[in-house]
């Protein structure tokens, strides 16, 4: 089939899929296949087989009645397995509920109610997902096809109006106009530093060279961030429509995703749509019938977090070892083998096709006028819902928290507004925001402002059994970890700042810990050579700025407010509710437990090593953790 | 304003105007306005690296920056000192103190270190940070090098100067953050690679996390040693660079106190590697002469450099036999040094021969079992320039204040052909002084050459010795270079008669053992310093050495002679590990079988098993040669099966049957 009308592959698709009477939608998002989404999508191929029904897997030639398909995520990860029946959406479906749903939902219009959504808030069950505030309060705009279509059938995303932007744009426009475009458009980079990427392409465009590159970074590897792995997996055809367009805009032959390998779904799907793309002539010699050659490499990278960074991502490309090198020259002039390039992150691709599509004014019409359109987040942490979302720039806080997100989760897990503390946003390089930033309009310059960063995108929603300092222990761990070794701020700076966390955790620090601390992280900020380590101190700063007094709290009375720093902790016997029963004085493993049967007992503190024994034993409740 | 800098502006350092002129960066620029920045990572002759984070620098409207690795602008201004930058640069090198253990007073890099150097400079009087407590084990498997990972800085020079300057790449970072290591691959020993020795990652180590193997506890020993004899040599670049030690200029020459300074540590006899370098020549010109009469094994190259002998047989293996066969003048001296002792009516192990060289690898030739005879070594241990002077503090001898003095005879005596072996290019010199002065023994000695083209690295020449016979020669140096030049030779861009090969830079006088001072780093004055005394000697070509020739009539016997070969020629052998052109039998059906890591993942074990039960079944069993071959660069298309000039990709038992019966039937 030439590429070159794609109109025809669209009419095609509809004509066979004219006899389709119901469509099975099954996620297989990572999230939901490992809450057993395969093992569903396996139930409804016997189950219908056994029933003598019509099943269709793929859109082809002679499809009727049923469509059971497998989609990328769908967003709604802590509600997996998902499963739409038409309209219908369910979740948390298992194996067993299989044979209820086809004998009501499909053979039948009925719905099967236990398996519909349920908010915990306040008990309501909605039957389609427009219903559900999870999804009614997203713009999914960058999403909309993710978790519907079917990731693996070039077809169905081209009869979607796929690959239409970048036929446009290869057989119709000029670089120039490309670019200019892409500045009306005003997108900027999704990659966490937000560059326009319309400037960055046409610096490229404007460096002299026969030979330029376009690189994917999908080197995602902030903890607790899933939002370009969910692209990848869910939609990857557009994020090749994306790098087909920026190819044109800046003249390139040649490009390369640069994608984890541990991601292996977003490999192999992004291999699939490569493929797919190949066979009809949308990639290689000659594309959509035209003069122009573009082709992509997929290249894995073995694990590194710094790749992530786009000079690391070239050296690694390039078969080195990945470690970043000082910028100018920018990839723009001098990037993969010396060659002008362009390197933008997987969203940011994602979304070109989709800006063409709708025109510039349309997409500047979403998100405020310093950032037009939407951005995703990869929402985790003590909330009611978790998963992938879809927001304008310019939501607050509390939209995303109390709204999509069902609120703040208080210790045993339900809903409780009041148990927020803070929101960790932007990776290892962002910062936490608190409670009097919940109706700030996200965007990167009020983030920056705040000490934070858009960055990739997670976001981690604390509520009080969070321990600050111990938070931005564990990114400097991580960073720690992830450090490449080359420059010395980052290197020794990053393993100083976490030892000094360390001992202000174990009640270990002073003072002068508290001031090195700072006086370094605001060395390594500035000192370090690459991004990765200019942003490692952010963790620190960002919480010094907003919870100073509980680094205090930690270092002046060895406590930890928020009850979680173990080696702060003080085990103490209420005398009052201890019966003396000895329990808890059998159960310590070290002798730290003294009292005479049917008397109070007592906690040595010098002798306790905290392991909480004692609590689990005691049946009076008379043994707290203090801080 | 000179046309030059006419185009390109000025800098603004602290206010003052500085010209840009050819600076590749904003820390030149800062230099020439004589301002030192400290950095570890920069060095011109190496990529910039941006890693020590010590060149910072605030310039208006960019913020802070690092200066190694910003272009200069015009209207540039910066400030290369504020309380920030301070910080920041004492922060740093605090961290790098807290990271090591860097023990300066047991340290052999101590007043030459660069750390130390720049914290003293910053007034670093405590390390707020926790010293690091794990403690990494030194390694001194190499007979030349001692790698200290404890005192390493992670700067990188060492890495880029193997691989950029040196073209050999045997050292890497391996793992992350601050577990982060200079190894070679597979954390294997040094010896246990292609390094060849040079030292240039010691010549150029800020710390002392690379140093040379010490040998002066066993040279004490020998010289204490009632029943031995102990003769010294010394190599020529180290009399124009030891002064360095007592800060004297580059170049200066300390010939007469060096001779004084090992009388008085003990040593028995003090001979000059000078008078070898003039034997060297009488060989070496001899075998030059017998190939380029026949037209074979040409180009010759040089072996007098033990850097360059070991990546041959590394690397050049087909090129082992145009090497000359010559010793080097370190281990012909030692050879004539203990023949000549036993001619006397010693006892070859009554007598150990120790060298001062300007080099590391000599470390390592001097091990060579060629160069031993039941266990005793001609040269028993090599000391550096720099150990040298260790030699001498220790013994607490006032070294500038010594009375100057000659050498011993016969084997002190020399002419300038052989001093200036230690210049780059100094050999081929020699020679063509020797050749010229044999066709015109009137003339001058500085010889009329024809030179095609001279670099800092390369100079090619043409000798006419008349009668239409013309030498065409080359003599390069850096490693690096030399692989280029041999590239161009193989794919006959070039062709040459000799070629002279020095493995560092600048040749002899940039050897590793000569003293590394922070910012004392000019090797064209210590090259400079030899020439001129060549200019003082008498004589200048090595034809005019009578010691030689009284050797050569009381001991050797002819020139290129049996016993000269005995004495002073040897041989070299390939050490690549790996034999990339497999055996192959003449008069037979050779199958190879690759064996590379791709085919062997691809079955190739496996198909090689069925290969020789083919060959079994078909009964050509004696007609077939088969050995397994290394990679034949078709990774993607294995395994991959070689049956005489065919190749197969994708190979299996079908396909190799099926080539077989052709190949056979042929």
């Amino acid at each position: 089939m030439p590429a070159n009308n794609l109109k025809e592959i669209k009419d095609n698709y509809d004509k066979q899929y004219a006899n389709i009477t119901k469509k099975i939608i099954i996620c297989a998002g990572t999230g939901c296949v490992s809450s057993g989404s395969m093992k569903v999508f396996e139930a409804f191929k016997t189950e219908l087989a056994k029933r003598n029904l019509n099943v269709c897997l793929k859109i082809s030639e002679g499809c009727r009645e049923i469509y059971l398909s497998k989609s990328g995520c769908q967003g709604f990860c802590q509600q997996g397995p998902l499963l739409s029946i038409g309209d219908t959406f369910y979740t948390k479906v298992k194996d067993t509920d299989v044979v209820e749903l086809i004998e009501k939902s499909v053979l039948k219009d009925e719905v099967v109610e236990r398996l519909l959504y349920k908010n915990p808030a306040d008990g309501k069950q909605y039957k389609t997902t427009a219903e559900i505030p999870f999804y009614k309060k997203q713009t999914r705009f960058l999403l909309q096809d993710c978790g519907r279509i079917n990731p693996e059938d070039i077809n169905e995303y081209i009869s979607n109006g796929g690959y239409e932007s970048a036929r446009k744009a290869i057989a119709e426009m000029s670089d120039a106009e490309i670019c200019n475009f892409m500045l009306d458009a005003g997108l900027k980079g999704r990659g966490g530093a937000g560059f326009p990427t319309g400037k960055k392409w046409d610096l490229t465009r404007q460096s002299k060279g026969h030979k330029k590159y376009v690189i994917c970074n999908a080197d995602e590897g902030d903890p607790g961030a899933f939002m370009d792995r969910s692209i990848m997996e869910g939609n990857p055809h557009s994020v090749v429509e994306g790098m087909i367009i920026a190819a044109k805009a800046i003249g390139a032959d040649e490009g390369y995703i640069y994608v984890r390998m541990e991601y292996p779904l977003a490999v192999t799907r992004i291999k699939t749509a490569v493929r797919e793309a190949r066979e009809i002539g949308i990639l290689g010699k000659g594309i959509f019938g035209t003069k122009y050659n573009f082709d992509i490499n997929i290249m894995e990278g073995a694990g590194a977090f710094v790749c992530g960074e786009e000079t690391a991502l070239i050296a690694s490309v390039e078969g080195a070892r990945g470690m970043p090198r000082p910028k100018p020259p920018f990839p723009a002039v001098s990037g993969l083998f010396g060659k002008p390039t362009v390197i933008n992150n997987v969203e940011t691709l994602a979304n070109i096709g989709k800006i063409m599509a709708v025109g510039a004014q349309e997409f500047r019409k979403m998100g405020t006028k310093n950032a037009p359109g939407t951005k995703t987040f990869a929402l985790t942490g003590h909330v009611a819902n978790t998963g992938l979302v879809e927001v304008p720039f310019g939501t607050t806080l509390r939209e995303i928290v109390n709204e999509i997100a069902g609120g703040t989760t208080g210790e045993d897990g339900s809903p409780d507004q009041e148990a927020f503390k803070a929101v960790q946003i932007g990776g290892p390089s962002g910062g936490c925001l608190t409670k009097e930033h919940l109706d700030m309009p996200i965007e990167y310059d009020t983030l920056k402002a705040a000490g934070a960063m858009v960055g990739s995108g997670g976001l981690v929603v604390m509520n009080k059994t969070t321990c600050m300092p111990s938070i931005a222990k564990f990114f400097m761990g991580f960073t720690q970890n992830e450090s490449c070794g080359k420059c010395v701020s980052c290197r020794e700076g990053t393993k100083q700042m976490l030892s000094m966390l360390t001992d202000i955790t174990e009640g270990k620090a002073d003072d002068k810990t508290m001031h090195t601390l700072e006086d370094l992280a605001n060395v390594v900020k500035v000192s370090s050579l690459c991004g990765l380590g200019k942003s490692a101190p952010q963790p620190v700063l960002s919480t010094l700025r907003y919870f100073r007094n509980e680094y205090n709290e930690h270092i002046q009375n060895k406590n930890c407010p928020a009850g979680a720093c173990k080696a702060l902790a003080k085990y103490t016997i209420d005398p009052a509710k201890c019966v003396g029963c000895t329990a808890c004085k059998r159960a310590c493993p070290v002798g730290a437990i003294t009292g005479e049967v049917k008397k109070p007992h007592a906690v040595d503190k010098a002798k306790c090593i905290k392991c909480g024994a004692c609590m689990k034993a005691c049946k009076f409740n008379a043994i707290s953790v203090g801080g | 304003m000179t046309a030059n800098t006419e185009n390109k502006g000025f800098v603004y350092v602290e206010g003052k105007k500085v010209a840009i002129e050819n600076e590749k960066n904003l820390l030149e620029v800062i230099r020439k306005a004589q301002i030192e920045l400290p950095t570890f990572c920069y060095h011109s002759e190496l990529s910039v690296y941006g890693a020590c984070r010590l060149c910072l620098v605030d310039i208006e409207g960019m913020g802070i920056q690092a200066s190694c690795s910003i272009a200069p602008k015009d209207g540039m201004k910066v400030t290369v000192h504020n309380s920030q930058i301070r910080e920041m640069r004492k922060t740093n090198i605090e961290l790098l103190l807290a990271a090591g253990h860097h023990n300066c007073t047991t340290c052999v890099k101590t007043g030459m270190c660069k750390l130390q150097d720049i914290a003293k400079k910053l007034g670093i009087k405590e390390v707020r940070f926790k010293q690091n407590t794990e403690v990494k084990e030194r390694n001194t498997s190499s007979h030349a090098l001692v790698r200290d990972p404890e005192k390493c800085v992670l700067c990188g020079d060492c890495i880029r100067m193997c691989s950029e300057v040196q073209g050999i790449g045997v050292i890497d970072f391996v793992n992350r953050g601050s577990k982060t290591e200079v190894l070679p691959a597979f954390g294997k020993n040094l010896d246990d690679v292609e390094c060849i020795n040079c030292g240039q990652c010691v010549r150029i180590c800020p710390t002392g996390a690379l140093t040379s193997k010490s040998e002066v506890s066993h040279i004490w020993q020998d010289i204490w040693n009632p029943g031995k004899k102990v003769a010294v040599q010394v190599a020529p670049a180290v009399r124009v660079a030891l002064g360095e030690m007592y800060g004297l200029k580059e170049g200066e020459n300390t010939t007469g106190l060096i001779v004084t300074a090992l009388r008085m540590l003990g040593f028995d006899y003090v001979y000059d590697t000078s008078y070898s370098a003039d034997l060297t020549i009488f060989e070496e010109v001899n075998e030059f002469i017998g190939r380029f009469e026949k037209g074979e094994k040409l180009p010759l190259f040089t072996s007098c450099c033990p850097g360059w002998i070991k990546h041959a047989e590394h690397c050049y293996p087909e090129l082992l036999e145009n090497v000359s066969s010559c010793k080097s003048p370190q281990q012909m001296l030692a050879s004539a040094i203990k023949e000549s002792f036993v001619q006397e009516g010693g006892k070859r192990e009554d007598i150990s021969v120790v060298s001062v060289m300007p080099c590391t690898a000599k470390k390592f030739e001097a091990k060579r079992p060629e160069f031993s005879k039941d266990g005793d070594f001609d040269v028993s241990n090599v000391l550096t320039t720099m150990e040298l002077a260790r030699m001498i503090d220790e013994k607490g001898i006032k070294f500038l204040e010594l009375e100057p003095s000659a050498f011993d005879m016969p084997f002190g005596f020399k002419t300038g052909a052989g001093i200036i072996f230690g210049a780059a290019g100094g050999v081929t010199e020699a020679v063509v002084r020797f050749v010229l002065g044999k066709v015109a023994p009137e003339a001058d000695y500085k010889p009329i050459t024809k030179v095609l083209h001279e670099s800092k690295s390369l100079k090619e020449m043409e000798v006419d010795l008349g009668g239409g016979k013309k030498v065409r020669i080359a003599a390069v140096n850096g490693l690096k270079n030399a692989q280029n030049l041999i590239a161009d030779i193989k794919s006959g861009k070039k062709q040459y008669d000799f070629v002279e090969i020095m493995a560092c830079p600048n040749g002899c006088v940039g050897g590793a053992g000569q003293p590394a001072i922070t910012g004392r780093e000019n090797m064209k004055q210590r090259s400079e310093g030899l020439y001129s005394i060549d200019d003082q000697v008498q004589l200048h070509k090595s034809q005019d050495n009578h010691y030689i020739a009284e050797l050569y009539k009381n001991l050797v016997g002819e020139v290129g002679g049996k016993k000269a070969h005995e004495m002073f020629h040897t041989h070299y052998h390939s050490r690549q590990r790996i034999k990339l052109k497999p055996e192959e039998a003449k008069g037979k059906t050779n199958i190879n079988v690759c064996f590379g890591s791709s085919c062997v993942a691809n079955g190739a074990k496996k198909l090689y098993q069925e290969t020789r039960q083919l060959v079994k079944e078909k009964g050509v069993d004696a007609k077939v040669h088969m050995t397994p071959s290394f990679c034949y660069e078709k990774c993607t298309r294995g395994p991959v099966v070689k049956i005489n000039d065919a190749i197969i990709e994708k190979a299996d038992a079908k396909k190799v049957a099926a080539e077989l019966d052709k190949q056979v039937k042929k």
